[in-house]
């Protein structure tokens, strides 16, 4: 689809040969992320720890650790590939997504703690007034 | 206004030849992949602020098959290395070996998508139906999503084997190649989110 | 809950029946079936029309099926003028109803139909007049500015044309056709829900945003990897013109924003289609998580609307003063930096939904951060005018105009981010005034300032002046007349999207935004009369390759460019290329060409965009089968497609000298002959 002659299909895109990984790194990554999901299972289907909020930030904190091992073995991001912007978008796409994340988590849970449903005894009187306009 | 430079030679100013142009592909499809992280991002919120909105039905804890999750969990971790492995013997120009780890990678996948519509209809029959609840709401939704693009990916893999069939490993099946296994590991990254956040703590909420 | 069994519903045409159609005596009715025959009159004569001149053929190859960036780009433009003459004439409707809708005369429009045609007026002016609009820019003139032949994906980029085209069909047909959504722009629950929207409105108004979004967003990747790989020799990123930088920043945004939409849209329909509990009231659904997602996409998405303009006004101010762009680092940093604050802003637009006082604190912090660089750029397109030798053309015109509307509707803005302030004006007239204002004043006159600088490059002639300037001044005084009053009236507390009023007091003020918007009527006919006389002075009209003395690559190549824009690529050395070619003596060669490959026509774009069409209106008719076949039959296309080899064609090299001979070029001034 390009306007202009490619190169050799052999070198189709240099990316395809620094990409590839190598059964050593397959296997590694496969190792670590088989060891990263046993141990958050264990945990919680064992009963293993009684704090509910460790055992949550446990789990979380295991899944991140396993997210990089999934990107360093499996998907060989780095700084080289396609000159740098594989991982600047990357790094702009993880940053927007932990603000999303965060303050969407952040507003929605002081929306939900401001606007719950008030007994009817806890509602503050309200005088009627006139509305302008209308 | 200036006039142009005597004595030194004019630097040039056109390329007499074409100067050749890098493909774009992967760089694209992983930009799209970043693009897909906000779809799943925004369905992350949704079951952050819903995770725990049972509306008096099952809760997570309740419904949520664990030892099922485990199963399925290693089946997309491991279709995700025999993915891997596909891709080193292309590296080799081995098609007939590259074919059957992609094929294999197929199988395991589809074991997964299998096994999850299992789950679902489990889940449906005991009454934890995505209209139960909030929460089962989002649960299906994130669950859901995320197999609707692994069966995509399913798709694009029996496509590509029959074009790498027909026309062996051209410049063009080398890209597609390129792009579904990222697609591939970047299905399993996100399911570690999901088995994570959805299934684990959601469990514990 | 799930969609109203009572609605009829057959397995084979799903809801659709005769009875959705405007067949009935009401004035409702009526005017539909008027604007219905005068539509269909147009229609029937372009018919006939292109029928005569056995355009067919040619508009097929040549057009439609194109994968050329700039015949994409055009059509882009077409399309959005077609649907701002749509879109505005709900707003004349809308100012006419509220002109006279006071105590005892109700006006013309029933609310039920108000309300559709504010949702209509909104959502068309956002997703098919300013996105093509800037679409039609950022695909014209930024592979142009970077000296590439095309972009990246000349199949997607058809692609994306026909998908937003299917979301613009969906809106028309939904005049017709049911009804459109009354849930505004926004499309909020619990408005937008099965409940109290159970009719075709709503779904209408999800697919067609839906499709938009796909076109928008597989452009927005289009662009950043055709700046990334395809910019001539030598022209790193910070040699880049600023209209390609802010056309990278704003496909960034819409990388990281249209998901979002995306999902928002999606939950909505699953609320809708199969009764789930997003966003109801019961069943543990969250109404405010809605507001939050959507929003997430909308703060990105109005500097996605800005953003390519301000790349506009970067290149005409330059070249319109004869000086470079004051501070060209800066405007880049500025940029940048606009478009990482935009995500950290959102919930600016609902300060009343009750987050309490830290979060409403920090959005507003971060909302009047963000002003900060655009200051920046204001400044520095300030002091690119100072001391330069400025043009008063058309094109400055409009950017003069931009910098005096825009800046007072941004100041409204700063307004609006203190959060006691805007718990006073939220949802009042006072907001409307101040979104029309910075859209209107930058994005709708940067239109107009692109199309009048850029025409003569696509056509190869220039647009009339005199029709150019009053069609300008009609918007300006049309746009504060229309606008000024509305500010007034939301300081006093007049609520958006009524339909009627009581305080008589209000009417002087609505009269005479009525007659504001009768002003930008006359702007908008000027601009076609303009359009109209220019095409038919064309031959005394015709300009060479650079009528403005202009700066950057897209003024290198011929006024139309060939379909290969660049016999040879140019080499480039300096910031502002072109300008350093001319300055230094560069000559165009005029032997030694190359055949050049370019991309074929594709007639999948269409069929697939058709397809996704008929799916998306299947999907509002609960058209079951047909929603699943054209979908499975879009696959198929698209599948079909990539087995397709055939994917280049070569012009020859005799054919590339013949077109580089016969091309007019300009003697540049204020350098030697190229």
């Amino acid at each position: 689809m390009k306007p202009v002659p490619r190169q050799h299909p052999e070198e189709a895109s240099g990316s395809v040969q620094t990409h590839s990984g190598t059964l050593r790194g397959y296997l590694t990554g496969f190792g670590l992320a088989a060891i990263l999901t046993a141990i958050p299972f264990w945990l919680v289907m064992g009963h293993v720890i009684q704090d509910r909020l460790l055992l949550i930030l446990l789990v979380l904190g295991l899944g991140a650790v396993q997210i990089v091992v999934h990107i360093v073995f499996f998907l060989h991001l780095d700084t080289r590939s396609e000159g740098g912007w594989n991982m600047l978008a990357f790094i702009f796409t993880v940053v927007l997504v932990v603000i999303v994340l965060g303050a969407s988590i952040w507003v929605m849970y002081a929306e939900n703690a401001n606007m719950m449903p008030m007994a009817p005894a806890a509602m503050p009187s309200t005088t009627p007034s006139t509305t302008p306009g209308s | 206004m200036s006039t142009p430079h005597a004595a030194s030679a004019r630097p040039s100013f056109y390329c007499r030849e074409d100067p050749g142009v890098e493909n774009g592909s992967v760089i694209g499809f992983w930009i799209y992949l970043m693009s897909d992280c906000f779809i799943f991002a925004g369905l992350f919120t949704a079951n952050a602020v819903l995770g725990t909105s049972y509306a008096g039905g099952p809760t997570a804890a309740q419904v949520l098959d664990l030892p099922g999750l485990a199963l399925n969990t290693a089946l997309l971790l491991v279709s995700s290395v025999t993915f891997g492995f596909a891709m080193l013997r292309m590296a080799r120009a081995d098609k007939t070996a590259t074919l059957a780890w992609l094929a294999v990678s197929g199988v395991l996948a589809a074991a997964f998508v299998g096994l999850e519509l299992h789950e679902f209809a489990t889940m449906i029959a005991a009454g934890a139906s995505p209209q139960r609840s909030a929460f089962l709401s989002s649960f299906y939704a994130i669950v859901g999503t995320h197999g609707l693009h692994v069966s995509f990916g399913i798709l694009w893999l029996i496509v590509l084997m029959a074009q790498l069939g027909r026309t062996g490993f051209t410049a063009t099946n080398l890209r597609r190649l390129q792009c579904l296994s990222l697609f591939w590991h970047f299905l399993d990254l996100v399911w570690v989110g999901v088995f994570s956040y959805v299934y684990l703590a959601g469990v514990l909420r | 809950m799930l969609p109203d069994q009572s609605v009829p519903w057959n397995s084979l045409f799903g809801r659709l029946s005769l009875s959705v159609l405007p067949l009935g005596s009401s004035p409702e009715d009526r005017i539909l079936q008027y604007t219905f025959l005068g539509i269909a009159v147009i229609a029937v004569a372009a018919l006939a029309f292109t029928t005569r001149q056995r355009k067919w053929g040619y508009l097929w190859r040549e057009w439609l099926t194109s994968v050329d960036h700039k015949k994409l780009g055009i059509m882009y433009m077409i399309l959005g003028t077609v649907m701002l003459l749509r879109g505005f004439s709900d707003a004349i409707m809308m100012r006419a109803q509220q002109a006279v809708a006071f105590g005892a005369n109700l006006g013309y429009l029933p609310p039920h139909h108000y309300d559709q045609i504010f949702s209509a007026h909104g959502s068309i002016m956002i997703f098919f007049v300013a996105m093509p609009y800037i679409a039609g820019l950022m695909n014209y003139v930024m592979p142009l500015q970077i000296g590439s032949r095309d972009v990246a994906f000349p199949f997607l980029n058809n692609l994306s044309f026909w998908f937003t085209v299917g979301g613009a069909m969906m809106v028309m047909v939904s005049l017709f056709v049911g009804d459109f959504s009354t849930a505004g722009w926004m499309g909020y629950p619990p408005v937008s829900d099965i409940r109290h929207s159970p009719g075709p409105g709503v779904d209408y108004y999800i697919w067609a945003l839906q499709l938009a979004g796909v076109g928008t967003l597989l452009s927005g990747i289009n662009f950043i990897v055709t700046i990334i790989k395809m910019r001539a020799p030598g022209m790193g990123l910070m040699k880049m013109p600023m209209f390609s930088w802010t056309t990278l920043c704003t496909s960034g945004l819409i990388v990281a924003a249209f998901p979002l939409l995306t999902v928002s849209l999606f939950l909505l329909s699953l609320d809708r289609y199969l009764g789930t509990h997003f966003f109801t009231n019961g069943g543990g659904g969250n109404l405010m998580l809605y507001v939050n997602l959507f929003w997430i996409w909308g703060h990105p998405e109005v500097y996605i609307l800005v953003l390519p303009l301000f790349g506009v006004y970067s290149e005409i101010f330059p070249t319109f003063s004869r000086k470079p762009l004051f501070g060209y680092s800066s405007m880049v940093y500025a940029t940048t930096a606009i478009m990482v604050l935009s995500y950290l802003v959102w919930l600016h637009h609902f300060f009343t939904m009750g987050s309490g006082e830290n979060v409403n604190s920090f959005f507003s912090l971060t909302t009047m951060l963000i002003s900060i660089p655009t200051g920046v750029k204001i400044f520095n397109w300030l002091f690119t005018m100072y001391h330069g030798r400025v043009r008063f053309t058309v094109p400055m015109m409009w950017s003069m105009g931009f910098l005096f509307t825009f800046i007072l509707g941004g100041m409204t803005g700063v307004m609006l981010s203190v959060a006691p302030t805007d718990f006073l004006v939220h949802n009042s007239l006072f907001l409307v005034a101040h979104f029309h204002n910075v859209i209107i004043g930058g994005v709708v006159f940067g239109v107009f300032a692109a199309i009048n600088y850029w025409f003569p490059k696509a056509f190869g002639f220039r647009l009339d002046e005199s029709w150019g300037k009053v069609s300008f001044w009609c918007w300006l005084v049309g746009f504060w007349l229309a606008f000024g009053p509305l500010y007034l009236m939301g300081l006093m507390g007049v609520t958006r999207r009524l339909s009627h009023f009581e305080d008589m007091n209000l009417q002087p003020w609505f009269i005479a935004a009525a007659i504001g918007a009768f002003i930008i009527l006359l702007g908008i006919l000027a601009f076609l009369v303009q359009i109209g006389i220019s095409i038919r002075r064309r031959e005394a009209y015709a300009v060479g390759n650079d009528p403005w003395d202009a700066r950057t690559l897209e003024w290198a190549t011929s006024s139309p460019p060939p379909d290969y824009n660049f016999a040879f690529i140019p080499q480039v050395h300096e910031r502002d290329a072109w300008w350093d070619m001319k300055t230094r003596g560069s000559r165009r060669p005029l032997e030694g060409f190359h055949d050049i490959h370019m991309p074929v026509n594709t007639t999948a774009g269409v069929v697939i965009g058709a397809a996704a069409f008929v799916c998306a209106f299947s999907l509002v008719w609960y058209i079951w089968w047909l929603a699943a076949a054209s979908f499975a039959g879009s696959v198929a296309v698209l599948i079909a497609h990539t087995f397709n080899t055939h994917h280049e064609r070569a012009i020859a090299a005799a054919e590339v000298n013949h077109t580089e001979r016969a091309a007019r070029w300009d003697p540049t001034a204020g350098g030697a002959t190229a």
